[in-house]
């Protein structure tokens, strides 16, 4: 472990009220790499993802990006330190144009980038071009997810989290999402991926964690994880 | 009642001239008070019960500018910056306090501070009534449109917040920060995961609503008598206004204050002594018809 990751995620306790979500999770993220973050539903992944983004703040813990520790920061100021979160439920503007939602994305990226604009985004996601004065509300779920990530790219983040890019859509569409994210991983991309489809993993991801009940039980290669079996069958519903 | 006076004047163009605009008059002004607060609404999600003492304010500091400049221009720009400043403090320092706490505390608070406005108004400026008198530039003789007495200051009245609401529906579906404003109503939550201060947004829109409602007071400061206490009409008619409309629409407050203002103008002569409660009447009505308001969303 040489290089020193991008995102160091240390002995992360969350919880909701009274209840415990997640028990001492850690994980790292290096640059240019993709960590597919796989467990099944209520395992813990949407609120790994959101303790990162700080939109469920841990109660212990540490979440460091670039080397400072931006645990219990408020959201805006963690995703200025360069964290782009596409939640879950994509949570589009409705009323909203497909351009609005974009604009309402834009920023520069910590060190100054601004590599993204509208014109980048529409050559990487030619299907959101025709639909630029659309409202948000009236798209496709897949349309719905290009959309969520392309407005968190406009942000020009440092270290992309998806939580469950490939959820609700049919087989085509998540494979236009996973060609994508390949595209994106060819450009030299950071992302963290959760995902309960592990299959949708295997071409995207280069590393695995597992999480299950609040906490970490597996980490490998993707293609590890492939060949493990048993730790598939105990952990991932397949 | 008077149904004979009212038919005569709905007969006379005239008469339909004169009250047509002074009910524009009440309208608009109206609007730009109730404007403020459904947007306050629509953003924050609280009612802001100050929202009258932010009109008064302005009002009295038009008064006391157009005293020491005898600028009229002056006054108003100075009634909508000082109340800007006003309300920030306000939401800075009292009301972001209380966001997201039960809306008895928030009401304690913007209680609070009516009192406190009263009492400061009255102790600055007296407690009498006061007169700002009408400046130079419009001491002109009426217009006559169609038989019907229009002041000048009247038309320029109409005018100036017709560009005030042009202005302000640009700002809101045409700037950044109206985009982000419009989000941050809908999910304040996703906003502030794309890396913007929502705190800062919330803050932008309560001086930009306690401006709107300055405004208002400044430009109505020549053709009302300001009183501490005069908030508390307009507040409860802002009420009005944006429950008919819809709370949080705009467009909304802008259709339910000319018909608030056209209610009063025209009732003032059929029902003299029932003006108030036409407009409850009025609200009512579309309540039953339509209980989120004319332009408000269901559920």
């Amino acid at each position: 472990m040489s290089e020193r990751p991008i995102v160091r995620v240390d002995g992360l306790d969350v919880f909701y009220g009274k209840s415990q979500i997640l028990f001492d999770v850690g994980l790292e993220l290096k640059q240019g790499r993709t960590l597919a973050l796989l467990g099944r539903n209520g395992a813990g992944k949407s609120t790994t993802m959101k303790a990162i983004a700080g939109v469920a703040p841990p109660r212990r813990g540490v979440v460091e990006i670039a080397g400072a520790n931006v645990a219990g920061r408020p959201p805006h100021v963690i995703a200025r330190t360069g964290i782009g979160f596409v939640p879950e439920d994509r949570q589009i503007f409705p009323e909203h144009t497909v351009e609005e939602n974009l604009e309402i994305g834009a920023k520069k990226g910590p060190g100054g980038q601004d590599a993204w604009s509208l014109k980048r985004v529409f050559e990487v996601f030619p299907l959101l071009e025709p639909l630029r004065y659309r409202m948000g509300g009236r798209l496709s779920g897949g349309e719905q997810q290009m959309l969520a990530i392309a407005r968190t790219l406009m942000g020009n983040p440092v270290v992309l989290l998806l939580d469950e890019p490939s959820e609700g859509l049919a087989p085509i569409v998540v494979a236009r999402i996973g060609e994508l994210l390949r595209t994106l991983r060819a450009t030299g991309a950071t992302t963290l991926i959760a995902e309960q489809n592990m299959h949708f993993c295997l071409g995207v991801a280069d590393d695995a964690v597992v999480i299950d009940k609040g906490s970490i039980v597996y980490r490998d290669t993707i293609a590890g994880l492939k060949a493990n079996e048993e730790v598939r069958r105990r952990y991932l519903a397949m | 009642m008077n149904l004979v006076a009212l038919t005569e004047c709905l007969t006379s163009a005239s008469c339909l001239v004169t009250q047509t605009t002074s009910g524009l008059i009440i309208g608009m002004l109206l609007f730009l008070v109730a404007a403020g607060l459904t947007l306050i609404f629509g953003v924050l999600k609280v009612v802001n019960f100050t929202h009258g003492s932010f009109y008064m304010l302005g009002a009295y500091l038009a008064l006391t500018v157009n005293g020491l400049t005898n600028s009229y221009f002056l006054a108003v720009l100075a009634a909508a910056i000082g109340v800007a400043l006003v309300a920030l403090v306000f939401e800075r320092f009292f009301m972001s306090k209380v966001y997201g706490s039960n809306v008895l505390m928030q009401l304690l608070v913007c209680y609070a501070f009516i009192l406190i406005m009263d009492d400061a108004v009255k102790i600055i400026w007296g407690p009498e009534f006061k007169s700002m008198g009408m400046a130079a530039a419009f001491q002109k003789p009426p217009l006559f449109i169609a038989g019907g007495i229009v002041p000048v200051f009247y038309l320029f009245l109409i005018i100036v917040t017709l560009i005030i609401s042009v202005v302000l529906w640009l700002i809101i579906t045409r700037t950044r920060f109206g985009t982000v404003v419009r989000a941050a109503a809908v999910n304040p939550s996703m906003v502030s995961a794309l890396g913007i201060n929502t705190g800062l947004v919330f803050s932008g829109v309560f001086m930009l609503g306690g401006m709107l409602a300055g405004l208002a007071g400044g430009l109505a400061a020549p053709v009302r008598s300001l009183t501490a206490g005069m908030g508390f009409s307009i507040l409860i008619e802002s009420f009005i206004v944006t429950v008919i409309g819809g709370m949080g629409s705009i467009a909304g407050a802008l259709l339910g204050s000319i018909m608030i203002g056209l209610v009063r103008s025209f009732g003032s002569i059929g029902f003299p002594l029932f003006v108030e409660g036409l407009m409850f009447l009025l609200m009512a009505i579309i309540l039953i018809l339509k209980p989120s308001g004319l332009l408000g969303k269901e559920g």
